[in-house]
């Protein structure tokens, strides 16, 4: 956005108080102004509502702090792919129910679509690019390629990452166990025979195995 | 979406000063996997949204005396992983395990779950809740496959969305919320109007914790699903027996989780056009849920 | 000399391995960069809006409100359209292109139009909807083939209209700069998605560049421009910047991919003894607004007397798209349902019933032979039942068996490879990936043509700038842009022989390519490394561009068509419940030269799990009063997940028979035969049909009540 249209946008202004009025909710919000001391350094928590417009938050997002200003409207997918260029994590469904845009927060899988980025803020984000890269790949990421349990790859990185969560907590899953792990994603090309025995061969090497 | 602003109260106080009177101006947001669906639906589209996260004392399990109590803001997740649970309760257990999303598990929360929007599929896609349209219902006369079989004679057709709500009825719990405590068999509410929701809650009013009693019940879940994943199950029967008798209580079969008052549990269903197949599953359920408490495992 | 024939067996050192796909690392570590990955500085997203009636006449459309929206950089709308009819829910009438995402969606719902409402119809199954002429074939006389039956039986069988969902929706990237355009579509025709663009953006079709390096998912629904791609167009050109529209995933499902249904009903003739005398069916169905046929009906069993007629059905939904195999897996299913109940009528095994058949099919010999296998493999003998003698208890199980075939003649296309004095090598295409494996098939024909490792060949596809080829569907890619890069490869490195044979005293038609070196014939002694002969090219590369003729390349034994496939799916049904659980199916599949062992093997189990998605969970499902599809999302469209397609076993046929016909394609036969053999099992295992898929609980109680 320019300058000129965040000023325009601005400009248009929800009228706070007259809202105010209609929350009818007593004297607990002030007007804030955009970036101002009551917000805590990483946008986490405020005394005062925030938005509709910008506000400025701190996603660490792969180890690295990343400041950015969203509208409290944006999810974290939209703010990953949209404004940080992270476009890994895949927008498909768009309701939290095909995985494609799974991420890990503060290491458990979610879906970052059906989550707002300023939910997010201050909480340890891993993305799918933050598992490996082309050159060195995670365990799970070297057997999806080994065993072929990809396709198109469009829901790939939403099932890597999943899959990685569910072995790192438990290397020792049972075929089922690891499944289970990807109940919340879905493939259309159909690679789930790869997929299974791409499990199976992370779990071993995470265990130190061949 | 419309824009809206967003609040993070540290207190339930000051949780319940951000929020409005009136449904709509305000929304909760505790996991959010509902409430953004939603938002992007455009089923509500509140001037603020209060973000439950950063409000101290919502988290957790902890059992006291006599009773299992469990944070409103407890991911589902925790509750299926806690061994309390899985020892008294498999039948929230096994509702819970069965949304077999993991990303759901992480994120979704207790209260979240009992407070989540149904999925009737004209709501979703802008309909409204009573899905009415010159007057008549256009679930009636359209696929209402997934619909109510009971609870069906006014406007609402749709079936309560929460895995939650009827093992917590049958197992006695107690809804405590910002303001009061409500037992689980109140909690729910079949809407007569558009403005109205689905539980007995007010817009200012929210979920902290639930109560569950360790009475000891046998109890346990079944639910009939066709997809092994993430998916929405078409029918489920909890029961809790004790010795003062049996509770059963179905879900996905009314517009909110529904009590059996006799033995046929089938007993009192009004299918619509498309959804007669589901009096067979409600007796298939009970049936194999009972067996379930008796052998201390469900499904 | 090299020549273009394939090499055999023992001379092969890739072709027909199994070879890791290359981009494979890209994709698993999300830096593969699909369409909708785009982020050009300056980008605008775009967001279409849509009719909200099924049917009606547009009367206006006012975007002033949505202009006015602070981020909105542009507009378009369909002005064509005012005073015409718009013909289903999700119709595209306008479309913005703002700052961000948020604010585009915010601003397509201030776009007002006004409609005068008209009356629609969106029942895709029921024949009083049918229009038309029907389409009548008679082969044989069917009154006299139903005079020498013993057993006449009828049934009614049915498709639903499915969707594509594809996981990258439709749609592109766009800008224009300098009045030359530049296109990101996800697309399975890069080299010519941009045909006919020219009429309706007015940029030549020589200044139209198209990339697209990685897609996800076409499956038959992607092969041009589409409305979207004119609009992208005309934005970028409006704003003077990129412009990402891609479909939301409720207008991905509703317009962008729907498979016409069909329901039939059949009478089949036969003998006591099996053999068909008959074959009757009359099919209707649905492909939306437009014409509808179903071909090869009845499907590889052809009976001497049949007769077939077929009429559409006109429906207020999306248009019909190629989906996998069009036509196929909807015959199949309809006449495979047909022959089972027959067998079943007559108390005859199944697979007894298509051996005694298959005089009436094209290639009874590969059938045969596949019939046997897939029993093997999924353990008929000991499983099999009659349909008569059912499992005891609630949970039953169940066999059933389906056949298919399919063409997939290698399409046109041109290869160009190119060998330099510093020994590197590309292979340049105009073709796509799209999750098939063709990046890697190209660089395992130039590697094995030229002798050399995979990993020295720089492979490019994915832009209209290379030589041009087909689009992947109908399974013609791999057949395709094999016999392109062999030609070319070849080419090339005769050219580089020519060299080296001076240097190494021997003609060049005595020389051979092989572990990247030049060396006669059989006699290592005489060789030299691949670096030194290219070394020799100092006038500089070698560039030879190759094309597949189909007639001829089909004729010299390098591409065919015509492959067979049997399946067995083995299911249990809980008639307490309606759940169908799939245990294991059982796929054999012949097609030809196999390429690439890995990926041929991925598309076939890929093509039998969307063929258990089908028979299972699919159907778009349309609401009577209001015309809109209900379940246009993920959630209600339901997709197999991990758990849900029990173990699947696949044999490739192999071997000298198989593969001196040369390649054929993969991409669609082994979708077909799932839904089919699904259905046959479940009616074996309960003892009555379903007669509609999919193979919900809903419909499996309903027959058992
Ligand atoms: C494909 C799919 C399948 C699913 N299957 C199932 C299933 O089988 N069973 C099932 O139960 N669920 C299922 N879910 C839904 C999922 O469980 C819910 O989305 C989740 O439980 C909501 O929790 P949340 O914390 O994310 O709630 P949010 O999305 O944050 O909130 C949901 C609603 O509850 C309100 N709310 C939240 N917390 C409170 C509180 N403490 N006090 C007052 N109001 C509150 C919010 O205002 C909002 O209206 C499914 C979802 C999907 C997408
Ligand atoms: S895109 Fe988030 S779950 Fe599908
Ligand atoms: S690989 Fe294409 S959707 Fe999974």
């Amino acid at each position: 956005m320019t300058a000129d249209e965040k000023t325009n946008m601005q400009g248009k202004g929800l009228s706070r108080r007259g809202f105010l009025k209609g929350v009818g909710a007593g004297g607990a919000v002030a007007t804030i102004a955009t970036g101002c001391s009551t917000i805590d350094r990483d946008g986490v928590v405020s005394l005062t509502p925030r938005g509709p417009e910008n506000t400025p938050i701190t996603l660490n997002i792969n180890g690295r702090r990343r400041k950015l200003e969203v509208e409290p409207r944006v999810t974290l997918l939209d703010a990953l792919r949209n404004r940080l260029d992270l476009t890994g994590a895949k927008k498909v469904c768009d309701r939290g129910t095909c995985g494609s845009c799974t991420v890990l927060v503060d290491g458990e899988p979610a879906y970052s679509c059906s989550m707002l980025a300023v939910e997010a803020a201050g909480r340890k984000i891993t993305t799918v690019e933050g598992l490996g890269s082309p050159e060195q790949m995670n365990a799970v990421q070297e057997a999806f390629v080994e065993n072929d349990a990809q396709q198109c790859g469009f829901c790939t990185p939403g099932f890597v990452v999943a899959c990685t969560s569910v072995l790192d907590k438990n290397p020792d899953a049972t075929l089922e166990e690891a499944q289970a792990g990807c109940g919340g994603n879905l493939c259309r090309c159909g690679t789930y025979v790869g997929m299974n025995q791409a499990l199976m061969d992370a779990a071993k090497s995470l265990k130190g195995g061949a | 979406m419309k824009s809206f602003e967003y609040a993070t109260p540290r207190t339930v106080d000051e949780a319940v000063e951000q929020l409005a009177e009136q449904w709509g101006e305000t929304e909760v947001l505790a996991g959010g996997t509902d409430l953004v669906t939603c938002l992007k639906q455009g089923l509500t589209a509140p001037k603020r949204v209060v973000s439950l996260k950063a409000v101290k004392d919502l988290k957790g399990i902890s059992s006291t005396k006599g009773a299992l109590t469990i944070g409103a803001m407890t991911t589902m997740g925790e509750l299926a992983g806690n061994a309390g649970v899985q020892k008294h309760f498999p039948s929230l257990a096994t509702a819970v395990k069965n949304i077999a999303s993991p990303q759901l598990l992480s994120t979704g929360t207790v209260g979240g779950d009992l407070c989540q929007r149904p999925r009737c599929w004209y709501y979703r896609n802008g309909y409204g809740l009573l899905a009415q349209q010159d007057g008549k219902s256009l679930v009636t006369a359209g696929d209402n496959r997934y619909h109510a079989i009971f609870g069906n004679a006014g406007k609402a057709k749709f079936v309560s969305a929460s895995s939650l709500g009827p093992p917590l009825i049958a197992l006695g719990a107690t809804i405590k919320t910002s303001s009061r405590e409500i037992a689980a068999d109140k909690f729910f509410q079949t809407p007569k109007s558009e403005n109205e929701r689905e539980t007995v809650l007010n817009p200012n009013e929210i979920i902290t914790a639930i109560s569950v009693p360790l009475s000891g019940a046998e109890n346990a879940t079944y639910e009939i699903r066709h997809r092994q994943g993430l998916d929405w199950p078409y029918v489920t029967a909890s029961v809790a027996k004790t010795n003062g008798g049996t509770k059963v209580v179905l879900g996905h079969v009314a517009p909110t989780p529904w009590i059996v008052a006799g033995n046929d549990a089938a007993q009192g269903a009004k299918p619509l056009s498309g959804n007669g197949y589901k009096v067979k599953m409600v007796k298939t359920a009970v049936k194999r849920a009972l067996a379930a408490a008796s052998n201390g495992a469900s499904n | 000399m090299a020549t273009a024939a394939w090499p055999g067996k023992k001379d092969r050192s890739l072709i027909g391995k199994s070879i890791t796909r290359q981009d494979g690392p890209v994709k698993a570590t999300g830096r593969a960069k699909y369409s909708y990955d785009l982020n050009p500085p300056g980008l605008l997203w775009a967001k279409p809006a849509t009719s909200p009636h099924a049917h009606a006449k547009l009367v206006s459309i006012d975007t002033k409100k949505a202009e006015a929206l602070p981020g909105v950089k542009g507009v378009w709308k369909d002005t064509d359209l005012i005073g015409e009819e718009v013909r289903y829910i999700g119709q595209i009438i306008a479309c913005v292109a703002a700052e961000s995402e948020e604010i585009a969606t915010e601003a397509v719902a201030l776009v007002e139009a006004k409609y005068e409402v008209l009356e629609h119809q969106v029942i895709d199954n029921d024949p009083k909807f049918a229009t038309g002429r029907a389409s009548e074939q008679e082969v044989g006389k069917v009154a006299d083939g139903f005079a020498e039956a013993d057993v006449t039986i009828e049934g009614d069988y049915g498709v639903p209209v499915i969707t594509h969902c594809c996981m990258e929706p439709h749609g592109q990237v766009t800008e224009v700069r300098g009045g030359e355009l530049y296109a990101w579509p996800s697309t399975q025709n890069v080299s010519r998605w941009a045909d006919r663009l020219n009429d309706s953006v007015g940029i030549d079709r020589a200044k139209m560049h198209v990339d697209c390096q990685y897609m996800g998912g076409g499956f038959g629904s992607k092969f041009t421009y589409d409305k979207w791609g004119v609009i992208g167009t005309l934005l970028a050109k409006q704003t003077g910047r990129p412009v990402k529209l891609l479909l939301d995933r409720d207008l991905e499902l509703a317009i962008a991919g729907n498979r016409p249904s069909g329901y039939t009903h059949i009478k089949l003739g036969v003998k006591n003894d099996g053999a068909i005398t008959a074959f009757e069916g009359s099919v209707v169905g649905t492909g939306g607004g437009g014409g509808y046929r179903l071909r090869a009906f009845p499907y590889v069993f052809e009976p001497k007397n049949r007769k077939t007629t077929m009429k559409g059905i006109r429906t207020n939904r999306g248009g019909q798209r190629a989906w996998r195999a069009p036509s196929h897996p909807q015959t199949c299913l309809l006449t495979f349902s047909a022959l089972e109940d027959a067998a079943a009528k007559i108390g005859m095994d199944a697979a007894a019933f298509y051996k005694k058949n298959l005089n009436l099919t094209a290639r009874p010999d590969v059938y045969a032979e596949e019939l046997d296998i897939a029993m093997k493999m999924i353990g008929y003998a000991e499983k099999a039942h009659l349909r008569t003698k059912l499992d005891a208890g609630p949970v039953k199980r169940g066999l059933g068996i389906a056949m298919h075939t399919w063409g997939g003649l290698g399409h046109g296309s041109e290869c160009r490879v190119t060998i330099n004095p510093d020994g590197s090598v590309k292979a340049e295409i105009g073709t796509q990936d799209l999750g098939t494996g063709a990046r890697t098939v190209v660089s395992i024909i130039a590697a094995e043509t030229l002798g050399l490792p995979l990993e020295a060949i720089d492979t490019r596809i994915g832009n209209n700038a290379y030589p041009a080829s087909g689009g992947s569907g109908g399974s013609t890619t791999t057949g395709g842009i094999s016999v392109s890069t062999r030609m070319a490869a070849t080419d090339a490195l005769n050219d580089l022989l020519g060299h080296a044979a001076t240097k190494l005293g021997v003609a060049a038609d005595k020389l051979e390519a092989k572990g990247g070196r030049i060396r006669e014939m059989g006699n290592a002694a005489k060789s030299m490394s691949w670096a030194d002969a290219c070394k020799m090219l100092r006038t500089g590369s070698i560039s030879k561009t190759g094309q597949n003729n189909r007639t001829e390349a089909q004729k010299a034994g390098l591409i065919d068509a015509g492959v067979g496939g049997v399946q067995i799916a083995d299911v249990s049904v809980d008639t307490e419940t309606g759940v169908v659980t799939l245990n294991e199916m059982a796929a054999v599949q012949d097609c030809g030269l196999i390429v690439n062992m890995k990926t041929c093997e991925s598309q076939v189990f890929g093509g039998v799990i969307m063929g258990i998605t089908s028979a299972l969970f699919e159907e778009a499902l349309y609401d009577p009063t209001t015309g809109r599809m209900l379940n246009a999302d993920m959630e209600f469209y339901r997709i197999a997940g991990i758990k849900d397609v029990g173990t699947i076993k696949v044999h490739m046929m192999t071997g000298e028979e198989y593969e001196k016909r040369g390649i054929i394609g993969i991409g669609e036969p082994p979708v077909i035969a799932p839904a089919a053999a699904i259905s046959n099992a479940v009616a074996n295992a309960i003892g009555v049909r379903v007669p509609y898929l999919p193979l919900t609980p809903e419909r499996v109680l309903n027959v058992l009540a």
